[in-house]
């Protein structure tokens, strides 16, 4: 079975963000990045599908070298090789037309991703690329077992989940629990230096949307503080004075 | 020319999430001089869906075949796409959630339309078509130009804001839509769905009440759920709860699960971890209680109290009661 995990480079869930160049780009100085904590489900779960089957997975990334150590770290975790489109993407869509650029060329049978990024948060890649590819997608799929050619999938429906099964090929979304998080051992960090990491051109894509200008939400008022022996009188202001009652 | 709003539904009506959506394409459509249009796909009777009208749709194209009867993101995508091309519906709206998004980017494969998910406020139209949206998981905003052909617009909970009284009470004319279904859409067989259906959804829930370790674990949690049944709300959890097991997966709140935007957001005994923050920095009011004056929730609440939870929630119970 040949799997496809494609993942994001995100700056970590701690970081403080803001931006810089007329508020046009995020302030990258001092921000720590990670791979995608979904696409890292996503990852952990295509590694273990892997050794199970028998089969590849080769990592993507669509973005420029500074996710390099990103991509070494999914190596290290168990991806045979990666390819990286060097790219500066501006949108999902974008980003969804070299996924499926490259899918097209090498016949994956299981695509995984997250169920979204955690900078720009649209979770619309898997669909866009699904739809490009003309094959099913799902998110976000918290349970996946492959046999037989065919997929089953747990994922999570408004209040509640459902099981579903599905002929492969498929692009799915991943979340927790599909997998716990792997933490590459000294053996992968070592073998990773030197598996294949291939660097190919962008296709080009008509600009859809463009971001313009980014801004940090308002400042929150100040906390008002109700003394534990008068906790009813919140209700009543809740109701009064916040109005949400 | 229309602006195409596509509702869920839920048992047969529309969901309140999918109602803003039919608001919020109204006020698109009135500023772009066009009609607007419900779509809406599965069973309902007419009257369910006519009510549409009040919220400033024209008409609701029905899509009923029992082939659709369950929720199924690629036909739903393409009845969506056809939906569109039959109205020249240069824009479209979806509310949030798994099922917008999938059809959101299907269409938008499908349409060559520029997608954009997340939106917090109507566009703006002058010239140029932009919206604002939330990004970093609601810890910045980015203003996007829109310059496709097509827009598609998945919009955020409590964008706009609905007062009932004000609804208009002008009925939409539903009409039967058959689109055609595709076998490649139904290759997939449902194996079995758990809904949790005696329980109101925390995405659509108004008041959400929420707890987090301080809770100390599954057999105290009767205290908070009073409280949440005596103001109508939806329970919640943070990560480290539904890690331990003490409540569901589907309860979840946070950067990893479920983002959520009431109008009342009330932790009990959750510190405030940036990460749990991210699931609820769309809530509109959030009051924290919480034993430790220096836990970080507080500087992101409106309302606080520093105490033992299971002194606090029965008396805020009580009050809830005689409201």
């Amino acid at each position: 079975m040949k799997i496809l995990v494609c993942i994001s480079n995100v700056p970590d869930t701690t970081a403080k963000i803001t931006f810089t160049d007329n508020d046009t780009r995020l302030n990258k100085n001092g921000v720590q990045y990670i791979i995608g904590p979904y696409d890292d489900y996503a990852l952990a779960r295509g590694v273990e599908l892997k050794d199970q089957t028998g089969g590849t997975l080769t990592v993507l990334h669509v973005g420029e070298a500074e996710a390099d150590p990103q991509i070494r770290k999914a190596l290290a975790i168990g991806a045979d090789d990666a390819i990286r489109v060097n790219a500066d993407p501006l949108d999902s869509y974008f980003v969804a037309v070299q996924i499926a650029n490259v899918a097209k060329q090498n016949n994956y049978d299981l695509i995984l991703m997250g169920r979204e990024s955690i900078d720009y948060n649209s979770g619309v890649v898997h669909g866009l690329v699904a739809e490009m590819l003309g094959i099913a997608s799902y998110s976000p799929v918290m349970k996946l077992d492959i046999a037989d050619g065919s997929a089953t999938i747990s994922r999570e429906i408004d209040g509640g989940k459902e099981i579903l099964k599905a002929p492969l090929p498929l692009v799915l979304g991943c979340q927790e629990p599909i997998a716990e998080w792997k933490i590459p051992n000294m053996r992968g960090i070592m073998t990773a230096r030197t598996k294949p990491l291939t660097v190919v051109e962008p296709v080009s894509v008509d600009e859809l949307t463009v971001p313009e200008k980014y801004f940090l939400p308002a400042p929150k008022g100040a906390c008002k503080m109700i003394p534990a022996s008068e906790a009813a009188t919140l209700i009543r202001l809740l109701q009064t004075e916040a109005k949400v009652l | 020319m229309s602006v195409l709003i596509y509702v869920e539904l839920d048992n047969g009506s529309i969901k309140k999430t999918s109602l803003e959506a039919v608001a919020y394409g109204a006020k698109v459509a009135e500023k772009t001089g066009d009609k607007a249009v419900v779509l809406a796909i599965g069973r309902a009777d007419a009257t369910a869906l006519e009510i549409a009208g009040n919220y400033g749709a024209s008409k609701v194209l029905h899509a009923a075949d029992d082939k659709l009867s369950h929720e199924n993101s690629l036909a739903y995508a393409d009845a969506l796409a056809q939906a569109a091309e039959q109205e020249g519906s240069k824009i479209i709206i979806l509310s949030k959630s798994g099922l917008g998004d999938a059809m959101a980017a299907r269409a938008a494969a499908k349409l060559k339309a520029g997608v954009v998910s997340n939106v917090t406020a109507l566009p703006e139209i002058n010239g140029s078509f932009k919206v604002t949206r939330g990004i970093f998981t609601g810890k910045a905003f980015a203003t996007t130009e829109l310059k496709s052909d097509i827009k598609i617009l998945v919009i955020k909970k409590n964008v706009i804001e609905i007062n009932e009284d004000d609804v208009a009470s002008a009925n939409a004319v539903v009409e039967t839509f058959s689109p055609q279904l595709r076998d490649a859409d139904f290759q997939a067989s449902v194996v079995n769905v758990e809904k949790a259906s005696s329980e109101l959804s925390l995405t659509e829930a108004r008041i959400i009440v929420s707890g987090g370790r301080g809770m100390k674990g599954p057999e105290h949690w009767q205290p908070l759920v009073d409280l949440a049944r005596a103001l109508g709300a939806a329970t919640g959890c943070s990560k480290p709860v539904s890690d331990l097991d003490w409540r569901p997966h589907h309860e979840h709140i946070g950067q990893t699960g479920i983002k959520v935007a009431p109008n009342l957001y009330i932790a009990c005994g959750i510190s405030g971890a940036i990460q749990h923050l991210a699931g609820v920095n769309g809530s509109k009011c959030i009051v924290v209680i919480n034993k430790d004056p220096e836990a970080p929730f507080f500087k992101a609440a409106d309302y606080g109290i520093v105490g033992d939870v299971f002194e606090i929630l029965p008396k805020l119970t009580e009050a809830a009661k005689n409201l």
